[in-house]
């Protein structure tokens, strides 16, 4: 095995493990030592080395005994920690699922993180079709952030630039991907978590349409946004994840009983003849020149490809972020309900208390400031008196946010715009601005209202300069709902065309 | 849209949140500045406007009814606090 076989594409890799090129042994051995080795990236809360290692023996012993090897066989994957796994810690980031040592019951893992009765669905399929789950991936706690700084356990670093946040809040899973820890990994995106740190750290993120995706085993924060996608470092890897992760779950209600595209095989189709959108409201005021530049070169190639660009317009655009922090605030006020000292995780019980005062201390000590700041929110935007003043206004917009986009879709196949305003910004510039830090999603949060799909793919990066060194910069992709093939069709060409 | 301390006091009390004294001013002026940001939504008339609570969800099938294995006693118990004759153990409770 060549040292870098851990960077082909996963693909290559499964491959390669099929034809017995590759050992999955070595591959995974190679993994585990990178993430030692970048361990200041602090890019995972937990490394599943002895599950890992006894895994890649077994796909090595199936194909000895020459068994039908499935499509991820061999290839490591980085799992974000808001996905429940069976043999690693759960945390979300959070104190709440941790408990103190003295309390903890068993177990000789350094780490007292919960310990799910059951896999995410999509960890169950991953692991059905061959992959091997490396880790648990650092987040903003409850996936509650833009720049991974409300993680409990300190903030993943980009590895473009470590003084750099890795994006929010998969920040963990997009900087293992990025530095070559991992091929693959997942994440989720309720408003921009996927999208948002892919642009920053250079992958490919998927936020697929909701429903294509079962959200059984996902810490749930906002359910009528949440989404399970990939992250990879090329387009064809991550259409090949979600390929494996997506489909009718009988667990997750919401799941859609569509069939899966042949996302894979849509990175090969052409892409002349489309209609690709261009929504000025995401170029304006706040948008970094340099991104800017790079957005408008990528689109131009397109439209050199025989790609038709024209202008689209997306007038409530300026509403999301009001409308997303109503909404998702107060389904996650309701998700996080569930959090209270009785089932699992962490308990603080003075000496002297009922239950409500037992519920009341164990919530402040357990959540991180940005929970409680969104716990409250929704609170107050549900209760009595406000509901209709907040919550049902905001899903009266959502409902004009949405039509933005079906009006949108009459016109154009795909709709192309900046991922994030801005390239990776410094950590710690804005952890004490909610506001700034929550318009760090506005070109994010529409999409994901409305439930569409949505990709980031790698164009160019913005030059040096004196202030901050090049940084990656993703292209934005959205696309109608369960239109996932279109997304990854010019994926692939943008890739091509912006490889340096 | 100002908001007082009795009001920050209150919802917390319905989201079960004991705050310690130090935290009530910053969420105090977070809620405030939010709530003065979403005012934003009101330049929009949507009187005639439904509701989205949901999206894409076209229809949630039922799964057959049939028995199947679920989760364990044991098991469901493994990561409880504290337990106590084959259930959750809580602290002693009247009602409100």
């Amino acid at each position: 095995m060549t040292m870098n076989a851990l960077d082909r594409s996963i693909p290559e890799i499964a491959a390669g493990v099929a034809s017995g090129e590759l050992d999955p042994v070595a591959l995974v051995s190679e993994s585990l030592s990178r993430i030692a080795a970048q361990s200041s990236l602090n890019a995972f809360l937990t490394v599943s080395s002895e599950p890992a290692l006894a895994a890649a023996e077994a796909v090595k012993r199936s194909r000895a005994n020459g068994e039908a090897l499935g499509p991820l066989a061999g290839v490591p994957i980085a799992i974000k920690d808001a996905l429940c796994t069976l043999d690693a810690p759960t945390t979300c980031a959070s104190k709440i699922l941790t408990r103190a040592a003295k309390d903890h019951v068993g177990g000789s893992e350094p780490s007292q993180g919960f310990r799910p009765p059951y896999d995410a669905t999509v960890v169950a399929r991953l692991r059905a079709a061959g992959a091997i789950i490396v880790g648990k991936t650092n987040m903003d706690e409850f996936a509650m952030g833009s720049s991974g700084e409300n993680s409990a356990f300190g903030p993943p670093k980009n590895p473009h630039d470590p003084t750099r946040t890795a994006g929010g809040s998969s920040g963990g899973s997009a900087a293992a991907v990025s530095a070559g820890l991992a091929p693959g990994a997942l994440g989720s995106d309720t408003g921009g978590s996927i999208r948002q740190p892919a642009a920053l750290t250079g992958c490919v993120g998927v936020k697929p349409s909701y429903g294509r995706v079962s959200r059984y085993g996902l810490i749930a924060f906002a359910s009528s946004l949440d989404q399970v996608g990939p992250f990879a470092r090329d387009v064809r890897s991550a259409a090949r994840l979600l390929e494996v992760i997506s489909g009718r779950d009988e667990r997750d209600s919401t799941s859609s009983t569509k069939p899966v595209g042949a996302y894979e095989k849509a990175c090969e189709a052409s892409v002349k003849g489309l209609r690709i959108g261009v929504p000025s409201e995401y170029f304006g005021e706040g948008l970094d020149p340099a991104v800017r530049t790079s957005i408008e070169q990528a689109i131009a190639k397109l439209e050199s490809e025989g790609v038709s660009v024209r202008p689209v317009a997306l007038p409530h655009t300026r509403y999301g972020i009001a409308t997303y922090y109503i909404v998702a605030t107060a389904e996650a006020s309701s998700n996080l309900a569930r959090f209270d000292g009785v089932r699992f995780g962490l308990r603080v019980e003075p000496a002297r208390g009922d239950l409500n005062t037992m519920y009341g201390k164990t919530r402040d000590h357990g959540f991180g400031r940005e929970v409680k700041r969104r716990i409250l929110l929704g609170t107050y935007v549900l209760s009595a008196g406000y509901y209709d003043a907040y919550y049902r206004k905001a899903q009266r917009v959502r409902t004009l946010i949405r039509r933005d986009f079906l009006n949108a879709f009459e016109e154009v196949d795909l709709i192309a715009a900046p991922t994030s305003p801005t390239p990776a910004f410094k950590l710690g510039e804005k952890v004490d601005d909610p506001m700034a830090m929550y318009l760090a999603d506005i070109y994010t949060l529409p999409a994901s209202l409305a439930g569409i799909a949505g990709l980031s793919v790698p164009c160019s990066p913005t030059p040096k300069t004196a202030e901050r060194p090049s940084l990656p910069v993703g292209l934005q992709l959205l696309g109608p709902a369960f239109a996932e093939e279109r997304l990854f069709t010019v994926a692939a060409a943008v890739e091509r065309l912006c490889r340096p | 849209m100002a908001i007082t301390r009795e009001t920050v006091l209150h919802v917390a009390r319905l989201a079960r949140l004991q705050l310690d004294t130090h935290e009530l001013e910053p969420l105090q002026n977070d809620l405030g500045r939010f709530l003065e940001y979403v005012e934003t939504l009101n330049e929009l008339d949507t009187s005639s406007i439904p509701e989205t609570s949901q999206v894409a969800v076209e229809e949630a099938p039922l799964r057959p009814d049939r028995v199947q294995p679920g989760v364990s006693t044991e098991r469901a118990l493994a990561e409880a606090p504290r337990k106590a004759g084959g259930g959750f153990a809580v602290p002693a409770f009247v009602d409100e």
